[in-house]
């Protein structure tokens, strides 16, 4: 909210600097987030007048002008504005002065001494929309300090005032706020009631008084609206951020800046019998102000007059029965209408200075005083006569006193506190109560609809205490130790891994392109939001790929040729009516297996280099690997994860369909498993170190291609006393069979308990060999 | 034995000449070999009488061990030069770069995480999450906002269905675990949440981070305490300005923004702090007693504090990133710097 700080120090001047007030307010929880000078810094402009105007004798666009600029001796000016006239009052900068735009000499104009400017707003930069010279009214004084003649001395405090302060909505309550932190009393207009000079009224009849609990409305007859709003009026509301309409609406606003009392004029010419506040009907429309047509529901509470709708209640007034240059006579309404109603009728993107004060609780109590304030105003300003006040009043919010202990005070906010301060702060803040045997009973005054139990005192209490004056405590504990799982280890420890591994850490959306679900998980079914950023931003991941191969087209397109990127991150997924979400952890490697380097051939990452990446995760558990179509990866290159007997994650290298799709140069090798089976960890337990000697032996066998080598291994690994095995060997070509393949094998053998024997050694191998003969058809490769 | 003389200068020059263990075992051979002129001498002893026998055999001997001893030097110096060649040969450039895998890097936000995170576990606060896709209950009814509260306004929300959307704080983590949890409770609860607005200083996913201490005697000068202590350490700065300024959240009473000095210009105003020399970190308060109410705490015997900040936040002004979608850029040359 913008405030003009000349406007609000006439209610409240603590007499401090314009800093320090700003300090103080936002201190306060009023925090100032901006000032902004009215104007930009400039001097001697004064109130001038146009006495005569003739064509400069060289130019067709210029003229030269006789100025009254309250001197001794007229000045001669030469003047392009097309709006000059005779007789215009205008700013004009004298010599030497200095202004935003420009700083102002005697000088030829086209062989024409000119001696001054005239000025536009523009060129003071006060104004940026209107062309020409700012016209000023015929009784500007000429000769006076423009500066000084249009209260540019003034500067506007942009508040970000919090939902629950709607009392600070005003004038009226930031003064009080700044009362109440400085002591300083705020000066109010005195306003009394105004008498009726006419009997017309217009009957109101609220159907629904719980939502609108009081109405005033006050007819009044023969107003002027040719009338011009005064410059000083328009001002305030300009630097309020309302912008001036005509003498009826700025009146209104004004008064709604000033008490923060919503109001509303209508054309009492446009109202059709009576004023009716009630709920909308189904099929009811409205035309509004600002030209839309509305289609209403049974939320919307209404003005209506016999006929229909007029307004939407404490929103904004219909087209049909707004105030116009043509208006005579007025009906003004000034009414409090419940926050909880209108927060439901709230209208998506119609948040207007009424609805925005309504939904937030206005101040019932002053209702009555803005009537009167608005009307005399509008009588002094345009005339008329006014007609006595019509109103309903049923059961407004109750303010209940509040129990606040003065030992409760003290516990929740850790500072020591006499009965005496709580006195002295709660009547600094205004507020009326009572104190016994330790308790204050507190009645919040009507402007304040967040205060309703203990804490909300206690913050008040605190608040204009202020924050600063409490210490920072470090605080006494019982210390409990943590507890530390051995069985399962901290992600950061796999991120660290990954790291040291040559991986950088991404982070991606969570919400993708729905593309990307249906290509990588061959999910038609995502779950969508229904309000994305961005429709390539509208389905929640149900994988981390897509994120990743996103990664690797961008970085690609900034000329890295290596990526190596992994997340960890939740993916979604529909479970009946709910959503399961599962964290997962993904890689990608892409490019030349190493880092560019002398001493090693290039070459390009394949699976088995990524492979060992994910046996180090597992690590020292070995996961199993077996072929599994991914919709995500080549059908031939990649293998679900098989962990304690479960699939738990995938590995392979990217469909070529998607590497061509997404433009990428070579296809990325990419894994993706569940968090959860990575955490587990195994608790090590001691087995005797053997004090025999291992003994070692070498096998080749030849295979049919399609004979797995895991499932080799893992009749190797069933075989007695075998301390370890390893594949050293791949071979295909010369000496094997087309189709086959020929497979190598280290075998350390080791018992505990005695030194085995060649001949053991034998029958040991031989039996090995002649499972492996019996179960894979293979041949001893000699 | 003026032979003698002669052929002992002529063995002892001959083997100090020889450079390489061939020359040296020929020249040994010429002197000490079977046909050697030594050994012929000494076979030629025979001949003599034994007086003179005795007398020549102790010369030749002591020609012998001379040229023994001589041969024993010079293998010792053939084998040193040998060995200093091959030394020689074998110097490796050290200089050259090691070869082998380079390491990646941990995501700045991660990176701060992490720090955030040892932080408060070295005063005994555990680390707990909760789901991202949330109910309407936890991460608005629960927290004291309710349907059609204008606070809901502060929150821009993305939707799932009727009853589920984006979490938009990781609040709802504190209600999760107080539902499941007595007190006293000491946890930090960090993640991503999700709100409709972007720009560059707002992302629609960002990373949140909640505090909360809940026990029979937690006050606001603990939670004050507590706050400046966090960023005093995090940032490194033990004189570092703390102030906390009146607010307002929903599930929180009394409520505060957390600033903090501007670590760039040490509080003298400048364009990050917006000329005014402080920062806002973060919110935080007393939790509010309805809070209390939806989780099954008694408020009359329980206090706590609760506290949130942007963990991107901390990271841009900790490491001077100027561009919070960088951090979901995923662009290597922006991630290699944090490794």
């Amino acid at each position: 909210m913008k405030l003009s700080e000349n406007w609000l120090r006439t209610f409240a001047d603590p007499g401090i600097s314009r800093d320090e007030l700003a300090r103080q307010l936002t201190m306060c929880g009023i925090e100032v987030e901006a000032i902004e000078p009215v104007a930009p810094s400039f001097d001697r402009v004064v109130v001038a007048k146009v006495l005569s105007v003739t064509k400069h004798p060289d130019a067709d666009r210029l003229n030269v002008c006789r100025v009254d600029a309250g001197l001794p001796e007229p000045l001669q000016i030469v003047c392009g504005a097309p709006n000059v006239f005779e007789g215009a009052i205008v700013p004009c900068a004298l010599e030497g002065a200095m202004l935003p735009s420009a700083n102002i000499r005697a000088a030829k104009v086209r062989g024409v001494m000119s001696y001054g400017m005239l000025c536009s707003g523009k060129e003071l930069g006060i104004e940026s929309e209107i062309d020409g010279l700012l016209i000023l009214p015929q009784d500007a004084p000429v000769g006076a300090d423009f500066r000084k003649y249009s209260d540019l001395e003034d500067h506007v405090f942009d508040l970000k005032l919090t939902p629950n302060r709607a009392d600070c909505l005003s004038i009226l309550g930031v003064a009080r706020e700044i009362s109440a932190m400085t002591g300083t009393p705020v000066v109010r207009p005195q306003i009394s009631p105004v008498e009726a000079d006419c009997s017309d009224t217009l009957e109101i009849v609220v159907e629904s008084p719980d939502s609108c609990p009081l109405y005033l409305g006050r007819v009044v007859k023969g107003v002027d609206l040719s009338m011009p709003t005064p410059q000083w009026m328009q001002r305030r509301l300009v630097r309020c951020g309302i912008r001036p309409r005509n003498i009826v609406v700025d009146v209104t606003n004004y008064v709604m800046l000033e008490l923060g009392q919503p109001m509303h004029a209508y054309d009492l010419a446009k109202i059709g019998g009576k004023i009716v506040v009630r709920f909308a009907k189904e099929d009811e429309g409205i035309l509004l102000l600002n030209g839309e047509e509305m289609a209403l529901s049974r939320k919307q509470l209404l003005i209506a007059d016999q006929n229909g709708p007029v307004a939407l209640a404490g929103i904004m007034g219909g087209e049909g029965s707004s105030v116009t240059d043509a208006t005579c006579d007025i009906f003004l309404e000034a009414a409090f209408f419940d926050p909880a109603t209108m927060a439901k009728a709230r209208v998506p993107n119609l948040s207007t200075d009424a609805s925005y004060r309504f939904e937030r609780g206005v101040d019932f109590g002053m209702t009555g005083s803005a009537m009167d304030y608005a009307t005399r105003l509008i009588l002094s300003l345009c005339g008329g006569c006014a007609g006595p006040v019509g109103e309903f009043r049923a059961a407004l919010p109750a303010r209940d006193p509040i129990a606040l202990r003065l030992a409760r005070a003290k516990r929740i906010l850790g500072i020591d506190l006499s009965p005496d301060t709580v006195s002295f702060l709660l009547k600094k803040l205004g507020f009326e109560f009572s104190f016994k045997e330790d308790v204050f009973s507190v009645i919040p005054p009507s402007c304040r609809f967040d205060l309703k139990i203990e804490e909300d005192l206690v913050e008040e209490i605190a608040r204009i205490y202020g924050y600063d004056n409490m210490a920072g405590v470090r605080p006494a504990s019982t210390m409990s130790m943590l507890a530390a799982r051995e069985s399962s280890r901290e992600v950061a420890e796999l991120r660290k891994l990954m790291v040291a591994r040559g991986y950088f850490e991404a982070i991606s959306y969570a919400f993708v392109d729905a593309a990307w679900e249906a290509d990588f998980c061959s999910n038609r079914d995502p779950i969508l939001l229904k309000n994305p950023i961005a429709s390539q931003m509208g389905a929640m991941r149900s994988s981390l790929i897509g994120g990743l191969v996103g990664a690797l087209a961008f970085n690609l397109n900034r000329k890295q040729s290596r990526v190596r990127m992994f997340e960890t991150g939740t993916c979604f997924f529909r479970r009946d009516a709910a959503y399961e979400q599962r964290e997962m952890l993904a890689g990608l490697c892409y490019g030349p297996a190493l880092p560019e380097q002398w001493g090693e051939a290039a070459r390009n990452v394949d699976f088995f280099d990524v492979k060992s990446d994910v046996e180090a995760l597992f690590s020292p558990f070995a996961p199993a690997f077996e072929p599994f179509v991914h919709p995500a990866l080549h059908p031939g290159r990649s293998a679900g994860i098989i962990f304690e007997g479960k699939r738990v994650g995938v590995i392979g290298e990217l469909h070529p369909k998607w590497v061509q799709k997404y433009d990428l140069p070579k296809a990325p090798v990419l894994f993706e498993i569940e968090l959860e089976a990575l955490l587990k960890r195994e608790i090590p337990a001691f087995s005797e170190i053997s004090k025999y000697p291992p003994v070692k032996r070498d096998i080749a066998i030849v295979v049919d291609e399609k004979i797995s080598s895991q499932s080799i291994l893992e009749v190797c690994r069933s075989m007695p006393a075998l301390a370890k095995v390893e594949l050293f060997d791949l071979y295909r070509g010369q000496g094997v069979e087309a189709g086959k393949k020929s497979l190598a094998f280290s075998i350390t053998i080791q018992d505990t308990q005695k030194t085995l024997l060649d001949a053991e050694v034998d029958v040991m191998i031989s039996q090995l060999i002649e499972a492996l003969e019996k179960r894979f058809d293979s041949k001893l490769r000699i | 034995m003026q032979n003698l003389d002669t052929l002992l200068e002529q063995a002892l020059s001959d083997l100090s000449r020889t450079t390489d263990p061939v020359e040296l075992e020929q020249a040994k051979a010429r002197y000490l070999g079977k046909g050697g002129a030594i050994t012929e001498l000494l076979k030629g002893l025979g001949k003599l009488d034994p007086d003179a026998r005795r007398e020549a055999g102790a010369a030749i001997n002591r020609a012998k061990d001379a040229v023994e001893s001589r041969l024993a030097e010079r293998r010792e110096a053939i084998q040193a030069a040998i060995l200093e060649r091959q030394l020689a040969e074998e110097a490796l450039d050290v200089t050259l770069p090691g070869r082998g895998q380079e390491t990646g890097g941990i995501h700045p936000v991660t990176r701060t995480l992490e720090r955030v995170q040892a932080i408060f576990h070295s005063i005994g606060f555990s680390s707990v999450s909760g789901p991202e896709i949330e109910t309407d209950f936890f991460n608005f009814t629960a927290l004291n906002i309710p349907e059609d509260h204008p606070a809901r306004a502060m929150h821009d929300t993305f939707y799932v269905d009727a009853e589920h959307l984006l979490r938009t704080h990781t609040s709802p983590i504190q209600i999760h675990y107080m539902m499941e949890n007595a007190p006293p409770v000491k946890i930090i609860a960090p993640g991503r949440v999700y709100r409709v607005d972007s720009d560059a200083t707002h992302s629609p996913m960002f990373h949140q981070l909640e505090i909360l201490w809940v026990d029979e005697e937690v006050n606001f000068t603990h939670l004050k305490g507590v706050a400046a202590d966090f960023l005093q350490r995090f940032f490194e700065k033990e004189d570092l300005k703390v102030r906390f300024r009146p607010s307002f959240f929903p599930f929180t009473e009394p409520s505060a923004e957390i600033d903090m000095g501007c670590v760039f210009c040490d509080g003298d105003g400048c364009r990050v702090c917006s000329h005014t020399g402080w920062l806002e970190v973060g919110g935080c308060g007393m939790v509010h007693p309805n809070v209390f109410a939806h989780v099954g705490y008694d408020a009359e015997k329980y206090l706590g504090f609760a506290f949130g900040m942007g963990l991107d936040r901390l990271a841009m002004l900790k490491y001077g990133v100027n561009d919070l979608r960088l951090f979901f850029s995923n662009d290597l040359r922006f991630l290699n710097q944090f490794n």
